[in-house]
């Protein structure tokens, strides 16, 4: 029999260490639903989403009360709808927007991903009609993410869609502006998009992948950071040992909940997503992981070397853990649904530029970050372009999910509610980058990008 | 399939009892019990069979749950995989 330390450990982190499987994702192929007719189209998506995805939310529940460990989200990834609709006349994908919402509505679910466009190396008709319909799409629904993926290591990055991105933040963001400019929360701009990525804002169901599969998000920094307590002031071969073994246990529960939703919805397991995420909850934030390491504030000196360490051994305790690996992979530092990361940016202990650091050791980016409303479209495409530019020479995923508030200055706060959290409106650089944003065209791919 | 059933809060008399009654009830099989008393704190953890339970899993928890409140106690009921996943290779 199993000891009874370990039954109670078990039940600690579940209970008091915030240990969740993070979500569930359904990604599902919308290929067959492209149609002449966009009507008839947004038919067959909103069809076939409420077909396959019918169970998932009681299978879920059914799977959480069996187990007793909490399954926080169940979503939904589908096929970039920029390929779907292109087929269709229609110059609005805005229609397509709103069938996803509904079919999220009907199963219950609160996001559902894959209003997305790939456009690392340029536009195909149907994404200059996808990424124009963005701003009134994200206003005209509750429970729809967006993803554009502007760069890959063998492509380069796209200026053109980096320049476009910006004015389309700053209309997103204007069209939800009574809401502090939510649609941007929903709008992820990648470099090495991967596609069987679980989470939101992010997820869409790639290309590749099959007609129907599961992945998973596992949830845990509250059982890491409790761990390390364990190790005060050991040298680093014991805290990663340490962050390994936690991220080792916590990883056994994703795989598990995988396998079994799998067999249960008879859907394939497709991959588990070893990312440490967080959420504004106590207990429940990377930035505190970092600080039980020893640095007095997330952002100082050494904040980038506890991330790279952090991030490796969570990859290193995971992996052997799940048969099948995928997604981001890797900690996130999102600002606003992170209760550590909010208090080191209102500390002033955080800056953007130490942020943008950080993303160089770990997943997945510039996240969830608030800055003035009256941000020029061109110093949020500088943003872009930089942080694409670490994931294609550093051969990893890298996004940008920003907020330009409207109406808000350095140090105002803005509030989205649950997961999303609140955030306060950080600093940018004074100084512009107009001309170089105007060139436009490719920046090309990198030289580690000829592998053959 | 075997399940692990906690219960933990403050001693006091008939809480094995009182727990083993509600699972002969629903014809639970209880396989192994390990208990301890720490600074008054009563700490069980029960290993029982629950193929031939008469009522859903959901309800059985349901159940367990109503009977640990009975005592002021909280009862959880977990299938086995999910400790053998996350202790045993």
């Amino acid at each position: 029999m199993l000891h009874p330390s370990e039954i109670l450990e078990t039940q600690k982190m579940i209970r008091e260490q915030n240990l969740d499987i993070r979500t569930i994702t359904l990604g599902i192929s919308l290929r067959d639903c492209s149609r002449a007719s966009a009507d008839e189209s947004c038919r067959l998506i909103y069809d076939k989403i409420c077909r396959l995805g019918e169970k998932l939310v009681p299978t879920a529940d059914e799977i959480a009360a069996q187990y007793g460990i909490p399954i926080i989200n169940k979503r939904v990834s589908v096929t970039p709808i920029a390929l779907i609709a292109e087929s269709s006349g229609a110059e609005d994908y805005t229609p397509f927007a709103q069938a996803l919402d509904r079919a999220a509505a009907t199963l219950g679910i609160d996001f559902i991903g894959g209003l997305s466009a790939l456009v690392h190396k340029g536009y195909t008709r149907g994404d200059e009609k996808l990424i124009a319909s963005l701003p009134g799409a994200l206003a005209a629904t509750e429970r729809v993410c967006s993803s554009v993926n502007v760069a890959t290591t063998r492509a380069g990055i796209n200026m053109d869609a980096v320049k476009q991105m910006g004015h389309i933040i700053k209309d997103t963001a204007a069209l939800t502006a009574d809401r502090d400019g939510i649609g941007c929360a929903k709008l992820v701009v990648f470099a090495n998009v991967p596609e069987d990525n679980p989470f939101m804002a992010g997820a869409f169901h790639g290309i590749g992948e099959p007609e129907c599969v599961i992945n998973v998000g596992v949830s845990g920094p509250g059982v890491v950071q409790s761990a390390l307590k364990g190790v005060h002031g050991e040298p680093f071969g014991i805290v990663s040992e340490t962050i390994k073994k936690a991220a080792f246990k916590i990883t056994r529960m994703g795989q598990l909940v995988a396998r079994e939703a799998s067999a249960r919805l008879g859907v394939p397991f497709g991959i588990v997503d070893l990312s440490l995420a967080p959420t504004p909850a106590r207990g429940d934030s990377v930035a505190h992981i970092l600080e039980e390491m020893g640095l007095e504030r997330t952002g100082t000196h050494g904040t980038t070397a506890a991330l790279a360490l952090l991030n490796d051994a969570v990859k290193k305790g995971g992996a052997m853990a799940s048969s099948y690996v995928g997604g981001l992979s890797g900690a996130f530092i999102p600002v606003s649904e992170d209760a550590g990361m909010i208090h080191a940016v209102e500390t002033g202990a955080l800056s953007i530029e130490k942020l943008e650091a950080m993303t160089c050791v770990c997943s997945v980016g510039l996240d969830m970050i608030a800055v003035p409303g009256d941000t020029p479209a061109s110093i949020l495409s500088g943003i872009i372009a930089d942080e694409t530019a670490i994931g294609v020479i550093n051969n990893k995923t890298t996004a940008v999910r920003i907020i330009p508030a409207p109406g808000k200055k350095v140090g105002d706060y803005v509030e989205f509610g649950g997961l999303l959290g609140s955030a306060p409106v950080m600093k940018l650089s004074d100084f512009g980058n107009h001309e170089f944003i105007q060139r436009g065209g490719r920046i090309p791919a990198p030289l580690n990008a000829l592998r053959n | 399939m075997k399940a692990f059933i906690t219960v933990i809060g403050k001693d006091k008399v008939g809480i094995i009892a009182h727990i083993a009654n509600a699972l002969a009830d629903l014809e639970v099989n209880i396989l192994d019990i390990n208990q301890t008393v720490m600074d008054d704190t009563f700490t069980m953890i029960m290993m029982a069979d629950v193929s031939l339970c008469t009522v859903p899993f959901s309800e059985l928890t349901a159940r367990m749950d109503k009977a640990g409140r009975a005592l002021g106690m909280s009862v959880q009921i977990q299938h086995e995989d999910i400790f053998n996943s996350m202790h045993r290779l």
